[in-house]
């Protein structure tokens, strides 16, 4: 009963904290599109315009919605629900934090360590293809077509860099689960290095780093939102709280990939060089790792907004080019590397 | 990396797809709108509509005075509005024999090469926000605030400056030019510098501009490009230079030429312009300080203008290209007839041509690169 308790508990609190971060991510936007655009932004509701996003979902929620009358209404309704559900669920692997003792009983800061880990949060997130597919096909839209299939190609061909580049973390830590992997990459290595899996699979890191960008249909990826080109892409004619739903969805995967990459490159809830999970109570250091992962994954998040507000957009073509020809010839180069490494050392 | 895919895979015609691109959409500057025929997201064709934005310009100034046309001609390329209006002064001088006394030349310049930053400010922010890279749109755009500041505080406008009259100009520069330029100077200096480092050696930029909608010289001039597209495709024709108006001849300055005439070429000669306006600029306003204070800023113009009967065509070099007006005059005050041959109403003529075998997202490229302006596009 405890257990079951405790679980609805995590899940509650980390949907609620996932959905917070993505609130305050579209504010960190535009505040930060402004920072780096030499305007002031948006700064008039509440201070330093933080109720903006609260206005924003007032406004989302109360506009009407408008089915496009060609549309295809199951189709059009289900594309939205089937992309921010998986963005939602494929938290639930994710850590937050090391483990917090609460009356004897010790609860780890993750809402299911399963030992699919990662196998989960890809399975999940390629579920949202359909949504935004679906989405583009229900509208009865060329430019929404035209997003969606744009989207679809490049999240299915994102996919493939993404599992290399995983598959060379199972290869050096010997397991799917991110707990497991987050706890090995305490102390340090070769004497001075942290125990990162940046810094045992650099390679790796980038391959990761950058598909991710492209599974998340960020800049330089976000063609199939390409505003210029396409219009919105496969939202074009949606309105009122179902946008806000693809839009909502896009930043709480931001939260998913930024949680994913600090779990396993940037030593999860560890400082470099410094045990402090030795030095306080069971409780405050479960407070404390919290903050530290959630510090690393702002770290992320932050630079989301930069890169968008830096870089110029691919063309489709060289999307795929990229994808094809360059990510994955170099993932299966870092796995044949990271093998023969551990083959020759072990 | 430009590679086309039509040559490896080719359907039947019946599974095209038109996409019809404007005349309302996010990056059709004004209302433009082209079919484009894709097949899967290679153009097949591309097929220019004009006629959106048809206000009857060259008619009405059948109805005016030559005076009262001069506002009209704010409305031709509202991006730079005083290369439009000191274009139809010129032709109307012409037509009557008018000498303009050289301070006002002076002022002209200074204020047409404002104007010639301003615009070029705008191409370029706008192509950048085409290709996804919104931030230089916005460095370029808060410098251009100045320059209309500059404007405004000239003779009260922004946008449709209706600058100058029939003969010369109405107003002398300000007392305090010279501090607000020196002001704008580094500004305008900084924010290309920013611009240059956010977009010409980005790999991604550079991929998605060399090579795109490339057009050899002699296309280029059969199709009547002028301006800085004809020159980025390596054709060395200004007409600051060629015919030199305004004392142009006057002012050391380079003109910039590309080689490919692809939308990199385009986007650098644009860049350089602004440069080499900065320096006309300093030149002329060098000239004007050692002119008497109590020049005369008018020539002799009598108050209801009637040009002798006969025609005239006058062309200068404005920012987009060559802008003539051809006025013919029946010794009335009204204009007989009034042609203007704007410069981007050849180029996206060309459009089929240039779009063609490229991807819809470089057709965007191709129009911002161009810099098509509805306004004089469609008059």
């Amino acid at each position: 009963m405890d257990d079951w308790l405790i679980a609805i508990i995590k899940v509650v609190c980390i949907w609620v904290w996932v959905l917070l971060i993505a609130v305050v991510m579209t504010w960190v936007e535009r505040r930060g599109a402004a920072l780096i655009q030499d305007r002031p932004g948006p700064n008039r509701a509440g201070p330093w315009g933080l109720f903006q996003p609260l206005a924003d979902g007032i406004k989302l929620f109360t506009k009407e919605e408008i089915i496009p009358t060609k549309a295809q209404k199951l189709l059009y309704i289900m594309g939205p629900l089937l992309f921010s559900v998986p963005a939602f669920s494929a938290y639930a692997v994710v850590p937050f934090g090391d483990k917090i003792i609460l009356g004897g009983k010790e609860i780890i800061l993750q809402v299911s360590d399963v030992n699919i880990g990662f196998l989960f949060i890809l399975a999940i997130g390629s579920m949202a293809v359909y949504g935004v597919i679906l989405g583009g096909w229900g509208s009865n839209n060329k430019y929404s077509i035209l997003g969606g299939l744009r989207s679809t190609a490049q999240m299915v061909s994102y996919e493939v860099p993404l599992g290399l580049a995983l598959l060379a973390i199972v290869f050096v830590y010997g397991t799917f689960s991110l707990r497991d992997i987050s706890l090995a990459q305490q102390g340090t290595f070769l004497g001075f290095l942290p125990n990162w899996g940046i810094f045992k699979q650099p390679l790796g890191f980038i391959l990761f780093i950058v598909a991710a960008y492209a599974e998340a249909n960020r800049v330089p990826f976000d063609l199939p939102e390409a505003e210029s080109e396409i219009v919105s892409g496969y939202h074009t004619e949606y309105g009122s709280m179902r946008l806000g739903l693809y839009l909502f969805g896009e930043y709480v995967n931001l939260v998913t990939i930024s949680g994913v990459i600090v779990a396993l490159y940037f030593g999860s809830w560890h400082m470099p060089y410094i045990d402090l999970g030795a030095y306080l109570g069971p409780i405050s250091w479960g407070i404390v790792s919290f903050c530290i992962f959630f510090l690393k994954v702002s770290f992320f998040l932050w630079m989301f907004v930069w890169v968008r507000w830096t870089l110029p957009r691919f063309r489709y073509d060289q999307v795929m080019g990229l994808g094809w020809r360059g990510l994955i010839p170099l993932g299966l180069f870092n796995i044949f590397i990271t093998a023969l490494f551990i083959q020759l050392t072990v | 990396m430009n590679q086309n895919p039509t040559s490896q895979t080719s359907y039947e015609p019946g599974n095209y797809v038109t996409i019809n691109i404007g005349p309302s959409h996010p990056s059709m500057h004004g209302t433009l709108r082209i079919a484009a025929v894709t097949d899967g997201e290679t153009i097949v064709k591309a097929d220019p509509e004009i006629g959106y934005l048809h206000r009857g310009v060259e008619k009405l100034g059948e109805n005016l005075t030559y005076h009262q046309f001069i506002p009209i001609t704010d409305r031709l390329n509202y991006c730079s509005a005083i290369p439009n209006n000191v274009s139809y002064e010129m032709a109307v001088e012409k037509l009557m024999g008018i000498e303009v006394p050289e301070k006002a030349q002076l002022i002209r310049v200074i204020m047409m090469e404002l104007a010639r930053i301003a615009d070029h400010q705008v191409c370029i922010g706008i192509l950048g926000v085409d290709l996804g890279a919104f931030t230089p749109f916005f460095y370029l755009i808060i410098q251009r605030e100045e320059i209309y500041e500059i404007f405004e505080w000239f003779n009260g406008a922004r946008l449709t400056n209706t600058f100058g009259r029939i003969g010369g100009v109405d107003a002398d520069l300000p007392d305090d030019f010279e501090q607000r330029w020196e002001e704008l100077k580094p500004g305008v200096r900084k924010a290309n510098d920013e611009t240059e480092k956010l977009l010409t050696h980005n790999r991604i930029w550079m991929d998605r501009t060399i090579g795109i909608s490339a057009f050899s010289a002699e296309d280029a001039l059969n199709w009547g490009f002028t301006g800085p597209c004809l020159r980025a495709c390596g054709v060395k024709r200004d007409l600051r230079i060629d015919e030199p108006c305004c004392m142009y001849d006057k002012f050391k300055f380079e003109v910039p030429v590309g080689k490919n005439g692809d939308v990199f070429d385009r986007y650098i000669v644009r860049m350089i312009e602004m440069e080499e306006s900065l320096k006309i600029i300093d030149q002329a306003y060098k000239l004007y300080k050692e002119m008497p204070p109590d020049a005369p800023l008018m020539a002799r113009v009598p108050k209801v203008i009637k040009p002798p009967a006969g025609e005239v065509y006058s062309a200068l070099e404005s920012p987009n290209g060559e802008l003539g007006f051809f006025v013919k005059s029946d010794g009335s005050a009204n204009p007989y007839r009034i042609r203007i041959r704007p410069p981007c109403y050849m180029m996206f003529q060309a459009l089929p041509e240039l779009a063609e075998g490229e991807m819809v997202a470089d057709l965007i490229a191709c129009i911002s690169s161009l810099n098509i302006i509805a306004g004089e596009l469609d008059r």
